[in-house]
């Protein structure tokens, strides 16, 4: 493992810290879902999969793509379903 | 190519800070929306090799899905909708990580870590998914020597993911074995977890399919899926402390107490409690005369979908000139938030949606607080009682108000088992019945006084 990633990984669980510990209790569902949507980041690497050699392994990056983008399309509109909801009288 | 990503994971970060406000939120969403376009065309840019015809039935077909399931789902659904989302990000890392293995051919510790992660955030997502549904039990199903059984099997994981480079098993053979043990300890770990405690074991899913991103990142070397997966790890590890806060229980205690299980006999012996049964038209009466009102939903609201006629009540009573507020405990609901987005479907505006430390002030000069499929978080048992299993746990301090008035199906104890004292006390009145009809009988009597 590099040491560079391991950097980047400790950097962002700090900024992630930083950041989510402001959302307010009333977002919580909508914070929720949509870092679930962020989660699926893993489409990326899905992509790269899905051209690699092996029959194999591009069954496997295909499933691993619908999977993802299931998560990034459904997850990013039904957290703006629930945000446009949210108003102040 | 680097630099894009670096782009992409600034708009998470910036979008995740705008969701501090609801004013801003929308627009942060939009920007973490932003930022995956650009990590995903980045991806497509970079790489010459890309199968473009397989790369469209795949995002075509999760796109469709994707689609339907965020217009089809009703804010009740929520949490299960979580839950399939938190399982199939883990599924997507752990299938990606499966996917270099059998490219490599080679298992790497890192290979067996994402896919030990990854196949237990699907396998434990979709028994979290189970119990919302009412597929699998709600109820905590705990067996004899499970807990031995669970750490049997991660000890086993352990072994076989250190091994992994011995000629006494081959590598596609520890693959499959760690892909099956860690299906199984997902299942292991979610099944003994009963309804009311969702909303921790949610928040830890979510924060896995995080983690089993940035595992996935590290595999690959991509610093995108690294900076995502630990920003959706921590956030998952916020909720899910607020959440273990909210009940007053330790992490430990939530995955391996197993409270909530069929043998947990009401411990509500002795005292016996004189409980005052009114009808809507006398609950009317009281809230007729009252200046501030407090509703409080829990999950009975949900299960009732009685959020829209509880905010058409509030409307009324403003009308009449009361000042009406909704006290929200963090562990209301099966999901963090989960009131608050039911409320907000129902037109609630959000400024008169109060957490715990801002509303409890408020119940000493409240008139009526109105109690909406809640019990456990509303027992003042869990300031005095030291023998009470939710001993401990911050509640809403309702029983200060001058009246309270619950609804409530019938009399069976809250999940906790207990039988909730509030109940007898002088100044509470019960009503019986189904959430949504009670209100909309009350809504009636209220509009005719």
């Amino acid at each position: 493992m590099d040491v560079n990633l391991i950097t980047i990984f400790i950097l962002a669980i700090f900024v992630g810290n930083e950041v989510i510990n402001k959302v307010p209790p009333t977002l919580h569902t909508p914070l929720m879902s949509g870092s679930n949507a962020i989660s699926g980041i893993a489409i990326v690497g899905a992509l790269l999969a899905i051209s690699t050699d092996g029959q194999i392994s591009t069954y496997l990056g295909l499933a691993a793509l619908i999977c993802a983008t299931i998560n990034v399309v459904g997850g990013f509109l039904v957290t703006d379903r629930m945000l446009k909801m949210f108003k102040k009288k | 190519m680097n630099l894009f990503y670096l782009i992409s994971a600034v708009c998470f970060i910036l979008g995740l800070k705008r969701l501090s406000h609801p004013k801003t939120a929308r627009s942060g969403n939009f920007l973490a929306a932003l930022g995956m376009l650009i990590a995903i065309a980045a991806t497509l840019a970079s790489s010459d090799v890309l199968d473009l015809q397989l790369i469209a039935i795949g995002i075509g077909t999760g796109a469709v899905i994707g689609l339907l399931f965020a217009t089809r789902v009703q804010m009740t659904e929520m949490p299960q909708m979580v839950a399939i989302f938190n399982g199939l990000g883990g599924s997507a890392s752990a299938l990606v990580a499966s996917s270099e293995f059998f490219k490599i051919d080679d298992l790497s510790f890192i290979i067996c870590l994402s896919v030990f992660i990854g196949t237990l955030t699907f396998s434990g997502s979709f028994i979290a998914f189970g119990k919302l549904q009412g597929i699998v039990s709600g109820r905590a199903v705990t067996f004899k020597g499970q807990q031995a059984l669970n750490a049997l099997i991660f000890a086993a994981i352990v072994v076989l993911i250190s091994v992994n480079n011995l000629e006494v098993i081959s590598a596609y053979n520890i693959f499959y074995l760690v892909v099956l043990l860690a299906f199984l300890l997902g299942i292991g770990l979610t099944i003994p977890i009963g309804g009311a405690d969702m909303p921790v074991v949610i928040s830890l899913l979510n924060s896995y399919s995080g983690i089993a991103a940035a595992a996935t990142g590290f595999l690959i070397d991509n610093q995108a899926l690294i900076i995502s997966g630990s920003l959706v790890g921590a956030s998952g590890l916020i909720l899910t402390n607020i959440m273990c806060k909210g009940m007053n229980r330790s992490l430990a205690n939530v995955i391996f107490g197993a409270v909530g299980a069929e043998t947990s006999g009401g411990s509500s012996d002795g005292k016996e409690m004189n409980i005052k049964s009114y009808s809507t038209t006398e609950a009317a009466m009281i809230l007729d005369a009252a200046e501030k009102v407090i509703i409080v939903p829990g999950y009975g609201l949900a299960v009732a979908q009685a959020q829209h006629v509880a905010r058409e009540v509030a409307d009324n009573l403003e009308a009449k000139g009361k000042k009406v507020l909704y006290a929200i405990h963090p562990v209301a609901g099966r999901m963090p938030g989960h009131m608050n987005v039911l409320l907000a479907e129902a037109n609630v505006s959000y400024d008169l949606l109060k957490d715990l430390d801002e509303i409890n002030p408020e119940f000493e000069d409240c008139d009526v607080a109105l109690i909406l499929g809640a019990n456990d978080v509303v027992n003042p048992a869990a300031r005095h009682d030291q023998s009470s299993p939710i001993y401990g746990m911050p509640i809403l301090d309702v029983d200060k108000s001058r009246t309270v008035i619950i609804n409530k199906r019938s009399m069976n104890p809250g999940f906790a088992g207990v039988q909730n004292e509030l109940f007898g006390y002088d100044n509470s009145i019960m009503v019986f019945g189904d959430a949504k009809d009670m209100l909309n009988d009350l809504l009636k009597e209220i509009k005719e006084l």
